[in-house]
């Protein structure tokens, strides 16, 4: 199914919903806008969790702000309900802010642990502030006014929600697709595959943090002029979970899962208030939360993907749009042949008593591949993070193209110029080969999060995709473009990184043990592309122990051993050496 | 506010806080044994209160219902599990620990209902009872799901949460209660009354803490369940197995969260849902404890505690705000001293 068809049914859809109060009857109509109001929170939940991978059980806090603002602003304050709306959007994106800058440097439980607490908190503070009515709430809210028109009637409002939820849901799309979005795609591949994207993590997840607020709060101005009351007990964490199960019974992985999970858990509620009174009359308020939560466990138990991947499967799949021929995207020069570009200086780290890197030195020239060499724990890796700026040094100096890098940060060493692959592969298994390639072009490009939900980065983003194709075709992916990585083999896992870090267009490529797993074919496949790209002027460090596979490629070799150099030089120079023969092999008897 | 207010609302606070030490001690232990930050603790603490408060009335408390239920499900289940991977010798064992261990004490209390039970009998009857509940919990809902990673297995937990309230109400109905005293002594001391209920509270949370210790230091149970906390691999290739030493992490919490439901059943009000608020309050006391260390967990909870008793002081309808709202500095003083790197973090 191409693109084109995929919108023609898209607008189908939209029309027959456009006539659907025509046709329902008004209790349908009503039914449909809790489930427009639930979806919109729930999109923001599958934002922050399924794409985000931040766990929140807080959501309806940030409902309820919305909600509370609205109320607040058109009851007490006499505004209109459109300027009760601008209060609610920065009343939620400031507490989110807030609430953001404090937890979400915390690792995942702290950080959904947290969201219940302040969830709490927020719950609280409705029902104890003076002025919002208490427990009781605030009611006689003014509905909301389009012109002259007021929207009363659940058939009028039900086209704004329904507006509002699809053009959300086409602005998060857009979103998804672009540069920014894939960052929050890559933010559940782990910090140190982040930041050697040269992407803040931090700052992206900060702001899926408040876009996943503006939803809710957007949802909750909603859910306050519908109902035209607000009180605290549909904001508690109660409901939190209510969202979540939304979320993650639609497929918390999708966009339409959002509407998908709020359709259903409405529908369900609704039957489920209207038969459970006859099973069980007098327990029926008590026991709609027993069967719900052990639903959501069930669910969680043997479905966790939810509904949406499920149905999708059965579904053709859209056609990928082409990568169309670009304008490439501005490089680096190079340095000249043989320009010194990084240059290590008596670096050391130590973990408590154990010193891992004792003061070791050396060289790097341009359009050299250097192998960074020696047995298991020789503090290779070490060196290699330090390189990188995954790990603080202790003592001495990096230099990289002149500039001293040695206690920035890992994003912006990436930034300067070096980009790595990982010995254990980082990629993000449900993206596709491409769009795992166009992360690497982050640090390239500058499109930000509304450029990308707006649609108004096209032309970079062409730039980048025809980019990331060039690296694809460069280690000879390029067929297999559109296929999701989480299906290739583990040799071409490991070229699909080396055209991530190749899109970054790096003054120097660090390889993290390269060939280790790899088959012989797939090592020797490996040898010819770096071969290749050194030819094309690449500077390549490698950190390997495959002694075989170092000495057929590198110019140089500089080999560790506890710790600590133990020599430099030509491979031949290397394999005569008796104190790497010692190393290696251990001392000949006697 | 003065001294005398002061040192009040301190005692008070320390009591509190007590009780939180006690089940946020048991959120540390299951967590490190199982990675399960099980939300329905306070729940367990809640429930032995009802109990005690049941048996006090001569009723059959609500739990022997629940209990048996789950003991059912969970032998089904358990039964179900065997007959698939044909280890017909393992029934007997599944029937003893799955269905008859859990109703001895059901029937146990079925029986001691209506009899004239001695304070003493009473609480050794709650406990038996309410310490069945969390192992069967386990084996119904988390061990299908034990490799999955902390996040789902909290979101399981939360939903636990709600399904067992909503079970709490059906069980033990809307009334709140209110046990009679262990003891109705008062002391002076500086020119404080002291209750020796307050005295009771703080002396058992350090008496039931200190035997942890001593379990974890001293026996090879213990020892077991630190092993399988630091390396659940590591453990499972020494011949310790996940699932035994989950259950005896289990009972052991739900003991120290039983110990807190008696102790906190005389002196405030407790209703079929008051589990949650008192459970996530001792967990702000684990999360200052990182979810890891016992001795600041314990720290923590007393501060939890003691902020408690001032803030209700100062506004008490802002107490529940001023509590769950002192975790955001607290985690902001966590995220600035540790930098976590969150490599291990897994993907579903």
């Amino acid at each position: 199914m191409t693109a084109a068809r995929l919108r023609l049914v898209g607008l189908g859809a939209v029309a027959l919903l456009a006539l659907a109060p025509a046709f329902i009857s008004p209790f349908s109509v009503t039914l449909l806008n809790f489930i427009g109001v639930y979806a919109l929170a729930a999109l923001g939940l599958v934002l922050l969790t399924g794409v985000g991978g931040m766990l929140s059980f807080g959501q309806a806090a940030f409902v309820g702000i919305g909600a509370y603002s609205t109320a607040w602003a058109t009851t007490v304050a006499g505004w209109s309900p459109w300027s009760g709306l601008l209060l609610a959007l920065a009343l939620t994106g400031l507490v989110a802010a807030v609430l953001g800058a404090v937890t979400l440097r915390l690792r995942g439980h702290f950080l959904s642990l947290s969201t219940i607490a302040w969830g709490l908190a927020i719950y609280f503070l409705f029902g104890n502030i003076e002025g919002l009515g208490h427990f009781t709430g605030i009611a006689n809210l003014p509905p909301i006014s389009i012109g002259p028109l007021a929207l009363r009637d659940s058939a009028q409002i039900f086209y704004l929600i329904w507006a509002l939820l699809i053009l959300s849901l086409i602005l998060s799309a857009n979103l998804l697709h672009a540069r920014q979005g894939r960052a929050i795609r890559a933010l559940r591949g782990g910090r140190v595959l982040v930041e050697s994207l040269g992407i803040d993590g931090f700052r992206v997840k900060l702001v899926t943090f408040v876009l996943s607020a503006l939803l809710s709060a957007i949802s909750g101005w909603l859910m306050a002029h519908m109902t035209r009351f607000v009180s605290p007990s549909p904001f508690d964490v109660t409901a939190g979970i209510y969202y979540l199960m939304m979320a993650m019974v639609g497929g918390i992985g999708h966009l339409s899962g959002a509407v998908v999970g709020a359709a259903i858990v409405t529908l369900l509620r609704n039957s489920i208030q209207d038969y459970l009174p006859l099973v069980a009359p007098g327990a029926a308020g008590q026991l709609e939360i027993v069967v719900f939560s052990v639903l959501f466990i069930l669910l969680l138990q043997r479905a966790r993907a939810g509904i949406v991947p499920y149905v999708l499967r059965y579904l053709p799949r859209v056609t990928p749009s082409p990568v169309v021929d670009a304008p490439p995207l501005p490089c680096r020069r190079q340095p000249a042949k043989g320009e010194p570009v990084l240059i290590v200086e008596g670096l050391s780290r130590r973990f408590g008593g154990l010193v891992a890197v004792n003061d070791v030195g050396f060289e790097l020239r341009a359009g050299e591949i250097l192998g960074l060499i020696g047995p298991n724990g020789a503090g290779k890796t070490t060196m290699f993070n330090l390189i990188t700026g995954v790990l603080r040094v202790d003592s001495g100096r990096i230099l990289f193209g002149g500039a001293d890098i040695t206690r920035r940060a890992q994003r912006r060493i990436a930034r300067a110029g070096i980009a790595r692959t990982f010995q254990h592969v980082k990629l993000r298994p449900t993206m596709s080969l491409l769009d795992n390639v166009l992360l690497g072009t982050y640090a390239r490009t500058r499109s930000g999060f509304f450029a990308g939900a707006l649609l108004l980065d096209r032309r970079e983003e062409a730039r980048a995709r025809f980019e990331a194709m060039r690296q694809l075709r460069r280690v000879g992916l390029a067929e297999r473009a559109f296929d999701l990585a989480g299906g290739l083999p583990l040799g071409n896992q490991r070229l699909l990184e080396i055209a991530r870090a190749l899109a970054a267009d790096p003054l120097l490529l660090v390889l993290d043990e390269p060939a280790a797993g790899l088959r012989r074919l797939e090592k020797a496949a490996l040898a010819q592309l770096l071969d290749t790209l050194r030819g094309e002027g690449l500077t390549i460090l490698l950190v390997e122990h495959d002694m075989e596979f170092v000495m057929g490629l590198v110019d140089r070799s500089v080999v560790m051993d506890f710790g600590a150099k133990l020599c430099e030089g030509v491979p031949a120079a290397i394999r005569r050496d008796p104190r790497v023969q010692e190393a290696y092999l251990g001392s000949v008897a006697g | 506010m003065d001294t005398q207010i002061a040192a009040i609302l301190a005692m008070d606070g320390i009591a509190t806080g007590a009780i939180y030490v006690l089940i946020g001690l048991g959120f540390v232990l299951i967590f490190a044994v199982t990675r399960v930050i099980f939300v329905p603790f306070g729940d367990i603490a809640a429930f032995t209160a009802l109990t005690m408060a049941a048996l006090e009335a001569g009723q059959i408390p609500g739990t022997v219902g629940l209990v048996v239920g789950l003991a059912i499900l969970a032998m089904l289940l358990e039964l179900g599990s065997i007959l698939r991977a044909r280890d017909f010798h393992r029934i007997p064992r599944a029937l003893l620990f799955f269905l008859v261990l859990p109703l001895l004490p059901a029937g146990a209390v079925w029986l001691a209902t209506g009899l004239d039970v001695t304070m003493a009998g009473r609480i050794v009857l709650s406990l038996a009872l309410i310490m069945p509940i969390a192992p069967l919990l386990d084996r119904i809902v988390f061990r299908p799901i034990a490799d999955a990673s902390v996040l789902l297995l909290l979101t399981v937990a939360v939903a636990l949460h709600f399904a067992l309230v909503g079970l709490g109400l059906l069980f033990f109905g809307p009334e709140g209660v209110r046990t009679q005293p262990l003891t109705d002594a008062m002391f002076t001391i500086g020119g404080v009354t002291v209750s020796a209920q307050t005295l009771l509270i703080v002396g058992a949370s350090i008496v039931f803490s200190g035997l942890l210790f001593l379990f974890f230091e001293f026996t090879l149970a213990g020892k077991a369940l630190r092993a399988t906390a630091v390396n659940r691999t590591g453990a499972r290739l020494m011949g310790i197995r996940p699932a035994t030493t989950g259950t005896i992490a289990y009972l052991l919490a739900s003991l120290l969260a039983g110990i807190s439901g008696v102790l906190i059943a005389p002196v405030t009000t407790i209703f079929y849902d008051s589990g949650f608020l008192i459970g996530l309050k001792a967990f702000v006391g684990a999360i200052i404890g990182a979810m890891a260390s016992y001795p600041i967990t314990a720290a923590g909870a007393l501060f939890v505690g003691l902020l408690e008793s001032f803030a209700s002081f100062w506004d008490s309808s802002f107490k529940e705000v001023v509590v769950f709202g002192i975790l955001i500095p607290v985690l902001l003083w966590r995220s600035l001293s540790f930098l976590h790197l969150d490599e291990d973090e897994s993907e579903e």
